[in-house]
């Protein structure tokens, strides 16, 4: 309807963006997300991280795929690799090792996927310590943390799956201990691992079940929940740390076109570049040394990789018995007596059970105990938050107890030590070490942010010794820039917020825990220093020492 | 003899008899040699016997006993054998540095005649397993894949799957086996020192223990296929390394892309 000339380009590069445009909106798109803004900080990229090994697990994986024959079927191998050659084993193992030795790149190929993989996981974990030590969990990112959670217990069944499909003995003695966990559930265990191997441990169904799971079911369910993460990070915007200008309704920081996109684009391939110069110049999984899968043999050393350590751990923690109490329980049933392992369910499941529980409902046990349903955009500086930083410090201990109980033998190797010590102490560490882990990070986050208040009512130490008429030392403090101060006034001050009585008069008994709980987290904090507070003690400063005088006309001046 | 005697003083007579004493000492040296090594497999003199006895009282008596008859310090030597003898004091773990869990690798405090006349002594105090003899250790004659498999079987649940070594009960531990000379492996298999079970004939055979060491050989001169090995400790030392190296080589990367703050 227009009268005007149609746009013509006048470069061949022109040419095709403008047909390219006409077709498909291209410009709308760039338009759109070559505007939008993200916050600068380096915390802000192992989410980035984890997406970019998450590209390189999906390339590395296709190459294997076409090498790696997932039967179970016997084969005498007779490749490269000598010290196995002759030895019968299953199909799936030898193509590993024709991987490994036979194919060009394979080994390489291998290696950035395992490690691409464990790091995938590292990168997972740390992007939400970050999320969950800044507070960006709040709402409106409650969904999002979940869908978070969920991503992290996929990309650990993805690296289960994946580290179990060689068919070695390593991966082998894993699969039976996860076997042994099936098979302690009560009633239906045995049932479930008879259905999953079908039939009894091994049998020839796992590792093609397993593949099917590793190849396609759990990078399909994680790609959509990758999708869902993304396209609600879109919709929330990124979060900020708070800073002079931040608020809760905008986002400072680059735009995506041109700045993010380079240093995204480039990042991926820093990301790349250091995972494949490690799988260059280091082993991982060698498969050769473990020897075929064979349900005798189990050797020294059996570990499983990092992620699935803590359940590892736990059950190496768990004492089969206490005193003459023995948690192998046998029950008489009409039909006879059935067995209930409680030495290896409690530890396999419970520990792991109530550290994930937890983390879902975190964000709603928080806004529950604080009465805060406001939207957040502002991170909360850990330090300014001592009650999150406390329970999630106990979380982190207690998870690195078990972690280090699933190296109880190399510690005891490699420090000289025994290793029943080594257990007797983790136990102990096991329960006393997250409450000391909660009170020390909250002492800690508090004194912090005493010191932070100390520095915002006198100023910071400029290092210069001034010495008055009458002979006195001082040094002098020069006041905080205004950026400086920003930060350090402007949190978010929770209060203890008693039990409230509802609209009939009466006191619940949740609200009573509420209140309890809010009255545990809340009762030692630290007030930000007001405005009133600062100007009072200005004024006072002002008939006093000459070096305040001095320095604030000089930051004045500035 | 007539024309020898004329011939005595021909140019080349010289040379002949400086050929003939050379020829005879190497002989005998020869000789000398190889009654040495049968007697090493074999039986020992009754000097070495002697010989033995008077170090064994002055350096192991203390604690195994004057006529190694044992104390409550240490286990009687009466029908350990010459090979028992051979490892551990041949590995430098007898005398032992001090009592604990068990004996610990040490610099070995005696040279080979001393150990060997030691071993006669030990030996002759009744019936044990002998110092194995050359072609039980000869490792061009092993089949590294059947020792592979003997090795993951009864080995490795100690030893680790890629011998390396690891942990057992309060402060016990299977030492890592890279270095260890093919002697003593396989001495270490009939003797079963400190708390290694005796893998004797009847249940890995001589063929089967010399595949074993064939293998540990094998993979101790092949090195790492896929670079540095981390010790051949397991995931155990791949996680660490991706939590410290690996993360640390990210954060520096992600500090220097944001290093401009907006």
């Amino acid at each position: 309807m227009s009268t005007t000339t149609e746009y013509t380009p006048k470069t061949s590069t022109g040419r095709i963006a403008h047909f390219v445009d006409q077709r498909v909106g291209g410009s709308g798109i760039v338009k759109e997300f070559g505007r939008k803004i993200f916050p600068d900080h380096w915390s802000f990229m192992f989410g980035e991280v984890a997406l970019y090994t998450f590209v390189l697990l999906l390339i590395s994986g296709t190459f294997l795929t076409f090498f790696f024959d997932p039967s179970m079927a016997h084969v005498i191998y007779n490749g490269s690799y000598n010290p196995l050659r002759g030895i019968g084993m299953s199909a799936a193992y030898a193509s590993t090792l024709d991987i490994s030795f036979d194919v060009r790149g394979g080994l390489f190929m291998r290696q950035v996927h395992h490690w691409s993989a464990i790091l995938f996981v590292a990168a997972v974990s740390v992007h939400m310590l970050r999320v969950f030590f800044t507070g960006a969990f709040r709402k409106p990112r409650e969904l999002n943390w979940v869908v978070g959670g969920v991503l992290l217990i996929l990309a650990m069944a993805a690296g289960f799956t994946g580290y179990s499909l060689p068919d070695d003995l390593l991966s082998g003695n894993g699969l039976r201990i996860i076997d042994g966990v099936v098979k302690s559930i009560p009633l239906v265990g045995t049932y479930i691992s008879l259905f999953l191997f079908g039939g009894e441990f091994p049998g020839t169904l796992i590792i093609p079940r397993l593949y099917s799971l590793h190849i396609m079911i759990v990078p399909a369910i994680i790609l959509l929940m990758v999708g869902i993460h993304l396209f609600m990070v879109v919709v929330h915007k990124h979060t900020q740390y708070p800073g002079p200008g931040r608020t809760n309704d905008n986002v400072v920081g680059f735009p995506v076109g041109p700045v993010y996109a380079a240093k995204a684009g480039g990042f991926f391939f820093i990301v790349y570049g250091i995972v494949a110069a490690i799988s260059g110049l280091l082993t991982i999984n060698p498969v050769w040394n473990y020897g075929p899968y064979d349900p005798s043999p189990v050797s020294a050393g059996t570990q499983p990789d990092w992620y699935i350590g803590f359940v590892d751990g736990a059950l190496r923690l768990m004492p089969g018995m206490l005193g003459n109490f023995s948690f192998e329980w046998n029950i008489p049933f009409p039909w006879g007596v059935n067995t209930l392992s409680l030495n290896v369910l409690v530890p396999a499941l419970i520990p792991a059970g109530i550290m994930f529980t937890i983390m879902f409902a975190w964000p709603w046990i928080e806004s529950w105990v604080t009465k805060d349903k406001r939207e957040h955009h502002l991170l909360d500086r850990p330090r300014n938050a001592p009650f999150r930083t406390g329970m999630g410090v106990a979380g982190v201990v207690s998870y690195c107890v078990m972690w280090a109980a699933a190296s109880s033998d190399l510690i005891a190797t490699h420090f000289h030590v025994s290793l029943n010590d080594v257990t007797y102490w983790l136990r102990v560490l096991f329960i006393l070490g997250p409450i000391l882990g909660f009170v020390v990070a909250r002492r800690i986050a508090l004194s912090l942010q005493r010191k932070d208040r100390e520095i915002v009512l006198h100023g910071r130490e400029t290092g210069v010794i001034e010495m008055s008429p009458e002979g006195a030392f001082s040094e002098r403090h020069a006041d905080l820039d205004v950026y400086k101060l920003h930060t350090l006034v402007n949190y978010e001050d929770r209060k203890v917020i008693p039990a409230q009585p509802n609209a009939a008069g009466h006191i619940s008994r949740s609200e009573k825990r509420r209140g309890a709980l809010s009255k545990f987290f809340f009762e030692d904090r630290v007030a930000p220093v007001t405005p009133s507070e600062l100007a009072a003690l200005k004024a006072e400063h002002g008939h006093g020492p000459a070096e305040i005088e001095g320095s604030s006309t000089e930051s004045i001046e500035k | 003899m007539k024309a020898l005697s004329q011939r005595r003083r021909h140019p080349l007579a010289a040379v002949a008899l400086l050929l003939m004493g050379l020829l005879i000492t190497g002989g005998l040296y020869m000789a000398a040699g190889s009654v040495n090594e049968a007697k090493a497999a074999t039986g020992y003199s009754a000097s070495d016997i002697e010989e033995g006895n008077k170090l064994f009282v002055a350096n192991c008596a203390t604690c195994h006993g004057l006529n190694a008859e044992g104390s409550a310090d240490g286990p009687s030597l009466i029908g350990v054998g010459a090979a028992a003898v051979d490892f551990q004091v041949g590995t430098g773990r007898m005398p032992m540095q001090m009592q604990g869990p068990q004996a610990q690798a040490k610099p070995v405090q005696f040279d080979d005649a001393q150990i060997s006349q030691l071993s006669a002594y030990v030996a002759s105090l009744g019936a044990g397993p002998a110092i194995p003899s050359e072609d039980m250790l000869d490792t061009s004659h092993g089949n590294s894949a059947a020792g592979g498999t003997v090795f993951r079987v009864n080995c490795a649940m100690c030893h680790n799957a890629a011998a390396a070594g690891g942990a057992l009960t309060r402060g016990k531990f299977a030492p890592a086996l890279a270095g260890v000379s093919e002697k003593h492996i396989y001495e270490a298999m009939i003797t079963g020192p400190q708390n290694m079970p005796v893998f004797n004939d009847s249940n890995i055979t001589p063929d089967e223990k010399r595949d074993v060491i064939t293998f540990l050989k094998e993979i101790e001169s092949q090195g790492s296929p896929g670079g540095a090995k981390l010790g051949s400790l397991g995931p155990v030392a791949e996680g660490l390394f991706i939590w410290t190296a690996g993360l640390g080589i990210i954060i520096a990367f992600t500090i220097w892309l944001t290093s401009r703050p907006s």
